[in-house]
């Protein structure tokens, strides 16, 4: 639109026109956010209805009335996430630094931000394929049986990675120069420049994407079908032998035929989503605390 | 002085350049990562693309007895479910985002912001689980049903031989296509409200004022200053979402149906590419043929989803340097 067609016409009309479609607007926004209240109200009600301790005391069972719990699906997402978190948070505030401080806008580095964007939101079901390959059919070559909490944890690390790397860049960029001038004109290496000067500086933003990223890979599924297949039992091992996690055991048991395992995948789902979202909402808080300092 | 004969020293040069190598080794481990992703997804593949050539593209057949397995059904599948999502949630997320920016009260904005946000945030089995208990049921009962009375006289349209399409026929089950496409709608849709709330967020306020000033009424502001300034991150966030939607598993699986053939209607159940590696990969043999078509698909998907990705990170990135 043109200025001149600004200019031209009925001020009222346009005016009522443009008040319709503030009204479309705030339908669509309403319609939507009505959607997801719906969605969420229906998973706190059929969620909490499963509510028992018993959910945190039990293993899983393979048929109900034996009151199974999701206690092994619950240690296995903690164990397979803690990995996760262990291996991809390191790896990805180094790629973050690299980026950051010594890539720049240098040919390499913006190579491995691009691809660094697109494995963000690249099929995390493809990962799950990746580390079948090269880590569970080696393991056990011949029959479907390589698989192990490791794998899991492995392939959530490399969907960590991303999301860590992109928040560190993001933040350290905020951090001021004169932070680093100063710390060069004291004599300081530039490692000691990095690690004791400008990642201090900007620690809260960096834990606000290891936060985001945790969040973002316990709720992950499609990966550990491939990965750590899920169980019924507590693992013995995180090297050998499928492992449980919550999301698995969800998709499981919702796709089964039980009454009281879909009441289990509820409740499963109800814990995970309140679990994400304390962690965006921790992750928030320390983003604004860090800002405040 | 002291420091710079330690600079000069042996252990200094060595300790910095370890320093560096570790980080550009990190780096590439990037690289590295989508490379190996690429490789072994094709080799993996390898089986299936060799022996059925590349006829495996367009081949609507999936067939274990006689072992015959081709990619059309489920990159039909794939592609009509994220481009449902995608008619659904773009006009939507764009309301939403029009809302929080510009006619929202402003001590609500914030608020909602975040709100949004944390949707963005659950994870899509949750939605997949609601679409499969709570969505399906009624999609077959009544919307469904009502769908059939109501476009039910549009024309099956005319062929050759086969595929027909016969858009709002066949049987209600509830499960199947739009099942799918609207699960997956809701799900990206707080992404793509919050990403193009932020992309609406980048015009200078000096622009919009500049609207206002010559009379522009508010939308008149939105669709004659905003949008032209920030056209090619709005198609960004879009790209954004529908890279999302391509590749999504736990959304669709549980409500696309899961029938391995050619989708012939809005109802008609029937897979996905992510949706019929989760569910047929714990029957697939190790070394068979079954396995390899499934890890081609895989690769089929990671290059489509590849250029999406790459297409949409193109368009966010020329709109922040315009901004």
């Amino acid at each position: 639109m043109t200025i001149a067609a600004i200019n031209t016409g009925n001020y009222v009309r346009r005016k009522i026109f443009s008040a319709i479609m503030d009204t479309v607007c705030l339908l669509a926004a309403l319609a939507g956010l009505v959607i997801l209240a719906i969605i969420l109200s229906t998973l706190i009600q059929r969620g909490a209805a499963g509510f028992s301790p018993n959910v945190f005391t039990h293993a899983m069972r393979a048929t109900p009335g034996q009151g199974g719990g999701l206690s092994n699906a619950i240690v296995g997402s903690v164990i397979q996430t803690g990995i996760g978190t262990l291996i991809g948070a390191p790896l990805g505030i180094a790629v973050g630094i690299y980026l950051s401080e010594v890539g720049n806008n240098g040919r390499f580095a913006s190579l491995v931000r691009f691809v660094n964007d697109i494995l963000l939101s690249a099929p995390s079901i493809l990962i799950g394929l990746f580390v079948y390959e090269i880590l569970v059919v080696p393991h056990a070559p011949f029959i479907h049986g390589g698989f192990s909490g490791m794998a899991g944890g492995i392939a959530l690390a490399l969907l960590a990675m991303p999301v860590i790397a992109r928040t560190t860049e993001d933040i350290i960029k905020l951090v001021p120069d004169s932070y680093r001038e100063g710390s060069i004109a004291l004599g300081a290496r530039e490692s000691a420049t990095i690690t004791r000067v400008v990642v201090p500086a900007a620690f809260g933003g960096i834990l606000t994407g290891i936060l985001l990223a945790v969040a973002r890979i316990s709720g992950e599924t499609a990966p550990l079908i491939f990965t750590s297949f899920g169980s019924f039992f507590t693992s013995q091992s995180v090297f050998s032998g499928p492992m449980a996690s919550l999301p698995i055991a969800i998709y499981r048991y919702a796709a089964g035929v039980y009454e009281e395992h879909h009441q289990l995948a509820w409740t499963g789902a109800l814990i995970i989503t309140v679990g994400v979202l304390l962690l965006n909402i921790a992750s928030r808080a320390a983003f604004a605390h860090a800002q405040r300092r | 002085m002291a420091s710079v004969a330690f600079e000069n020293s042996r252990r200094f040069h060595l300790g910095e350049s370890f320093f560096k190598t570790l980080l550009y080794l990190s780096a590439s481990i990037v690289l590295i990562t989508l490379a190996a992703i690429l490789v072994i997804l094709y080799v993996s593949g390898q089986n299936a693309f060799e022996h059925f050539g590349p006829q495996f593209l367009w081949l609507d057949q999936w067939d274990p007895v006689r072992d015959l397995y081709g990619a059309a059904a489920p990159v039909a599948g794939t592609l009509a479910s994220s481009a449902i999502a995608l008619l659904i949630a773009w006009p939507l997320g764009f309301g939403i985002a029009y809302f929080l920016t510009e006619s929202c009260p402003r001590r609500l904005r914030t608020p909602l912001g975040i709100a949004v946000e944390l949707l963005a945030a659950i994870p899509s089995i949750v939605y997949g689980m609601w679409g499969f208990f709570v969505l399906a049921p009624v999609m077959a009962s009544n919307i469904e049903p009502w769908l059939t009375s109501t476009f039910g006289w549009l024309p099956v349209l005319p062929n050759e031989d086969n595929p027909m399409w016969f858009w709002f026929q066949g049987a209600p089950v509830g499960v199947g296509l739009l099942t799918s496409g609207v699960v997956l709608a809701i799900m990206i849709l707080p992404f793509i409200a919050a990403t193009t709330r932020d992309v609406l967020l980048t015009t200078p306020q000096l622009l919009k004022d500049g609207g206002y000033a010559m009379g522009a009424t508010r939308w008149e502001v939105v669709t004659g200053v905003v949008i032209p300034a920030v056209r090619g991150s709005l198609f960004g966030a879009v790209f954004l979402g529908l890279g999302r939607a391509l590749g999504e598993t736990m959304a669709v699986t549980f409500v696309i149906g899961n029938a391995n053939r050619m989708p012939d209607g809005f109802f008609a159940p029937t897979a996905s590419i992510a949706s019929i590696v989760a569910n047929t990969f714990p029957e697939a043999d190790v070394g068979s043929m079954k396995l390899a078509a499934l890890f081609a698909l895989g690769f089929i998907l990671f290059v489509v989803s590849f250029f999406v990705l790459a297409f949409a990170r193109l368009l966010l990135r020329q709109g922040r340097m315009a901004a």
